[in-house]
């Protein structure tokens, strides 16, 4: 089991999940955040507060989204910890709107 | 007097209660530029409130939330001040005298009731007791639990309803290498439960569980979900519900509901949980315990997100030897503390507490279940706490007092006059350590203590 983010995040980065982490588990880049799996508890706590809904837990990551399991795996331990509320990206909202929500 | 959260005048924060809420409101607190002195009261000797002592024994991963409280707890500017009651053993006023402002994160320990004739029969019990006594709170360690008959009934459609239905579905196979009570391990080896009945009071489209709590019952070793295909035909403002992008957690559940209502039924199962909906209890029957109940039918109506379930009238009766009631949790009252009566809840404005007239009472603050009422996760509660410490952070100026003010010095003082032990983080890592000790030769994560006499003979 796991939880990933996946590429919806991608120039958007709203990181209303990241304040509902209870482990701060959640890392990021210049383009979205990742998490770590080593850190991460299942809770599935960000699933619902994701606008784009980009996250995705373990039994229910559809197929075509599951190269990100190993993405997250990856960069997440050597990215920075998002632990508060960052502001969206430049464009988000647009992002957002393209991604039909 | 230097100014308040100055390395000279520290701003002193008391916390009540040491479940999420109390340690996320902690770790903000800390986090804060300000130099800030936080000590956490728990009642009882184990911190950690539901992590420990409601998060089902069966969902481990969920607990390793305590590392990161393990971590806050670190600090130097943290203290746990364990197996300590505010209001009784310490009054709202001594810790009005001796902190700056105090958060109350004290949960909802007490449940909603039914209001049906026969709810206080024998066999009728709350989801609490049941998962306080399976998880080895010290408050439920006497409680029985007659598990003889064949049907079981959960009243109610959220995580705790799930959790419930799930240790009663589960074998002792399936339990024996979590952290649940040897006491209730003991007692749910004898059941004789075969039939699980988890009943809401509106349609599938409105059950509250979480889609990953409900996928479980698709996976457990010797019982079977069920639901009846015609229990999931939706009225036209139900599938607009679903239809909504937004909606995708309840488009799940309503799915894994289909799923279960095509499975072949696995014979080589013995047990069964049903899933039925549109159904509140009118009445508990039975002589000297329960052996029945009368369930009304109900209807939905309203517009779509804002429906409510009434009753049409209509009965039918279950022959049921056990009920549980899930169907919501309520604060208790503290004495000195406003309580808003009707949601069980602290009055309070972001977090500020209020009168139940809306005046803002200073040095109160709250966050949590207590706060906003029993929903959302574990994860939930941090931004609850978060929203709460920045308003008390902006209360700086109206927290000044004339005198620097006393902090824990002045608990420890009463408390030792009252001849009450309290109990600090390092000696609750003790009682932690034994207790992991005791697991270990059964390959459990942990044997907890289940009485609070067991856990103070661990650190005399």
């Amino acid at each position: 089991m796991t939880t990933i983010v996946t590429d919806n995040c991608k120039d958007c980065r709203f990181t209303d999940c990241v304040t509902v982490c209870p482990v701060a588990c959640f890392h990021y880049d210049d383009v979205m955040l990742y998490i770590d799996p080593d850190v991460c508890i299942d809770c599935s706590a960000c699933i619902p507060e994701c606008p784009v809904q980009a996250i995705y837990e373990g039994d229910d990551i559809p197929e075509d989204k599951e190269q990100w399991i190993e993405i997250n795996a990856e960069r997440a331990p050597n990215l920075p910890v998002c632990e508060e509320q960052m502001d969206p990206l430049p464009g988000a909202e647009e992002r957002k709107a393209a991604l039909g929500f | 007097m230097s100014n308040l959260g100055t390395e000279d005048n520290p701003l002193l924060v008391a916390i009540v209660g040491s479940g999420p809420s109390g340690f996320y409101a902690a770790e903000a607190l800390i986090k804060s530029e300000l130099h800030i002195k936080v000590d956490i009261l728990e009642r009882l000797p184990a911190p950690f409130g539901l992590v420990r002592s409601g998060v089902a024994p069966d969902h481990q991963k969920l607990k390793q939330a305590i590392k990161l409280y393990e971590k806050i707890a670190e600090s130097p500017d943290f203290k746990l001040i364990a197996n300590v009651t505010v209001g009784t053993d310490i009054s709202i006023k001594e810790l009005c005298d001796a902190y700056h402002a105090i958060i109350f994160t004290c949960g909802a320990e007490s449940d909603r009731k039914l209001g049906v004739h026969g709810e206080n029969l024998k066999g009728s019990y709350t989801a609490t007791e049941f998962v306080g006594w399976y998880n080895g709170h010290p408050d439920y360690r006497n409680r029985e639990f007659d598990l003889s008959d064949d049907v079981a009934v959960i009243i109610g459609q959220g995580n705790v309803a799930a959790d419930v239905s799930r240790i009663l579905s589960k074998t002792i196979d399936e339990l024996k290498h979590t952290d649940i009570a040897q006491h209730a391990l003991d007692t749910l080896a004898e059941s004789k439960i075969k039939e699980i009945h988890v009943i809401g009071r509106r349609g599938p489209a409105q059950a509250k569980f979480t889609p990953k709590e409900l996928r479980e019952f698709g996976e457990l070793l010797d019982c079977d979900p069920v639901v009846l295909k015609q229990d999931l035909i939706l009225n036209s403002e139900s599938a607009r519900e679903l239809a909504e992008k937004s909606n995708i957690a309840s488009k799940k559940i309503y799915d894994l509901f289909c799923e279960f209502s095509e499975r072949v039924p696995d014979t080589a199962k013995s047990k069964k949980c049903f899933f039925s909906f549109l159904m509140s209890p009118k009445e508990l029957i039975g002589d000297s315990k329960l052996e029945k109940i009368i369930l009304e039918k109900n209807k939905l109506s309203g517009e779509p997100f804002k429906q409510s379930a009434r009753g049409t009238g209509e009965t039918i009766e279950l022959d049921a030897g056990i009920l549980f009631r899930s169907i919501g949790y309520r604060g208790i009252p503290i004495e000195g503390v406003p309580f808003n009566d009707n949601w069980g809840t602290i009055p309070n404005d972001k977090g500020r507490v209020t009168n139940l007239d809306g005046n803002l009472v200073p040095q109160l603050y709250t966050a949590g279940w207590i706060k906003r009422g029993p929903s959302g996760i574990i994860g939930t509660n941090r931004a609850c706490s978060v929203e709460t410490v920045e308003c008390l952070i902006e209360d700086l100026d109206k927290l000044k007092s004339d005198t620097i003010k006393p902090g824990a010095q002045a608990i420890y003082t009463i408390l030792n006059k009252k001849k009450i032990r309290h109990i600090s983080f390092d000696e609750w890592k003790k009682i932690d350590a034994k207790e992991i000790e005791q697991g270990d030769s059964k390959g459990k994560p942990r044997e907890k203590f289940t009485r609070i006499s067991e856990m103070l003979s661990v650190i005399e």
